[in-house]
């Protein structure tokens, strides 16, 4: 059964169409590294799928029902190009409240079980501000996974990681691939993501230039798929 | 309950976030006693003429100030797109909005109460017997601002000149609440009766209240979402 269903899809900014007849499914329990430029369309189409804005023109099926549904959205973990995380607060103040938002039984249970998993547990009561941009984004990763998600969305989930950081969280990503979730991710560091991958869909300009499986070729050579099916 | 639940943590984080940044509360009061001190010298405060005018000075003041709560309200959301986090949350827009409109709530009662006895100083009027009615006036009336501003501080938050466009469209559609809380507050201040025709004010208070209430939480998810 897919997971995601997206169904000629089209978005505009003004007159411009950020996107244009995008159609593609994904099956539930797989990994599709979203691949594309910068301004191709990857974020506009991560946005739609978590329900921050809506098409033009097209329908959009997640998890079975409407991106903006309460139930959706409960499934859905979302760690876009901004952090969602509050300076003012520290980071187990962080992990409470979308716990308490997701509805989560036991928020400070799950908050710090989440700050040990991404190794921040002994910075749990520092407040966000005072944390550097590697420990930010650690942050940002334990909020989309709190609420073991079915869906995961995440755009640029590598950015400002450092080696070490980069490995916990393609071990977290393993781990939900592994445990049957749906992981959607767009990103530029093409080895991390195909290494992850198992499906690849390249956006040019607003339009699906390819989607298929990760080939081994893909593995071995990251910049095939744009010399192939990319802009020159 | 759940609700309610979800409502309340957005609005423990506003409050948790304004006690430690001190950003907005600092900002109104500083403002709120300004302005009373500037027009103190504008008046000669022992006259008649300012205690007809008592309750329109104070709701000025009020509203000038709680613009700057009600402006930082959506837009400290902006830093690191935390809007996008809340949005995609199971909390519906009703619920963020309802979640800040407590908050700021909370925040302009506290400007209010600590700018009301500065205003009694500054103006030589004299702590008003009914004092428990006019703090009826303050909260229905400042409900009333907040559940506007809070609104519109929604609908501008992606704007360059929001701290413009607030306050120019949020004034407007206040004059009704204004209107009744300033005449309330003259009667209550100057320690006149109140007439049966001058309780149409509070009936207009609390509809006013209900009706933009309402309609807010209805409006709120097309306004943030699209």
């Amino acid at each position: 059964m897919s997971a995601v269903a997206i169904e000629g899809v089209w978005k505009f900014y003004g007159d411009f169409p950020a996107l244009q007849n995008i159609s593609f499914n994904v099956d539930g329990g797989r990994c599709l590294a979203l691949l594309g430029r910068n301004g191709a369309g990857k974020t506009t189409l991560l946005r739609m799928l978590a329900g921050l804005s809506k098409a033009a023109k097209g329908s959009i099926t997640v998890l079975g029902g409407d991106a903006r549904a309460e139930k959706t959205r409960q499934r859905i973990g979302v760690l876009g190009h901004g952090i969602g995380i509050y300076e003012e607060l520290s980071a187990l103040e962080n992990l409470r409240l979308f716990a308490s938002l997701y509805g989560i039984q036991n928020p400070r249970q799950a908050a710090m079980e989440w700050l040990e998993r991404t190794g921040l547990d002994r910075v749990s009561d520092g407040l966000v501000r005072e944390f550097s941009r590697g420990m930010r984004q650690r942050l940002a990763v334990a909020r989309a996974f709190l609420h073991n998600p079915a869906l995961l969305l995440l755009d640029e989930p590598f950015t400002a990681l450092d080696d070490r950081a980069i490995a916990v969280l393609q071990g977290l990503l393993k781990s939900a691939l592994a445990e049957g979730r749906t992981i959607i991710m767009s990103t530029h560091q093409l080895r991390e993501a195909l290494e992850l991958a198992t499906d690849v869909a390249l956006i040019n300009r607003g339009k699906l230039a390819f989607r298929g499986d990760r080939s081994a070729e893909m593995l071995e050579d990251p910049g095939w798929l744009y010399r192939h099916y990319g802009e020159a | 309950m759940t609700f309610l639940r979800q409502a309340l943590a957005i609005a423990g984080k506003d409050l948790r976030s304004e006690i430690r940044s001190k950003e907005t509360v600092n900002a109104s009061l500083s403002f709120a006693l300004v302005i009373l001190m500037l027009f103190s010298f504008a008046f000669d405060p022992s006259s008649d003429q300012v205690r007809e005018i008592a309750g329109g000075l104070l709701w000025l003041v009020y509203a000038f100030a709680g613009t700057l709560i009600l402006n930082r309200s959506f837009a400290r959301e902006l830093v690191n797109d935390c809007l996008d986090a809340l949005i995609s949350s199971p909390a519906s827009g009703a619920q963020i909005f309802f979640g800040k409109c407590l908050a700021n709530y909370l925040l302009l009662m506290v400007v209010e109460c600590v700018s009301f006895p500065v205003f009694i100083i500054f103006y030589n009027a004299r702590w008003p017997a009914r004092w428990a009615l006019l703090f009826l006036v303050m909260l229905l009336g400042t409900w009333g601002i907040t559940v506007i501003g809070t609104l519109f501080s929604a609908m501008t938050v992606n704007l360059r000149l929001r701290e413009l466009m607030l306050p120019t469209l949020v004034y407007p559609m206040l004059i009704p609440a204004l209107m009744g809380a300033i005449s309330l507050s003259t009667l209550l201040i100057a320690g006149e009766p109140l007439s049966a025709d001058d309780t149409i004010w509070f009936k207009l208070l609390a509809g006013f209240d209900v009706i933009f209430t309402m309609l807010s939480l209805a409006l709120v998810e097309i306004v943030l979402v699209g």
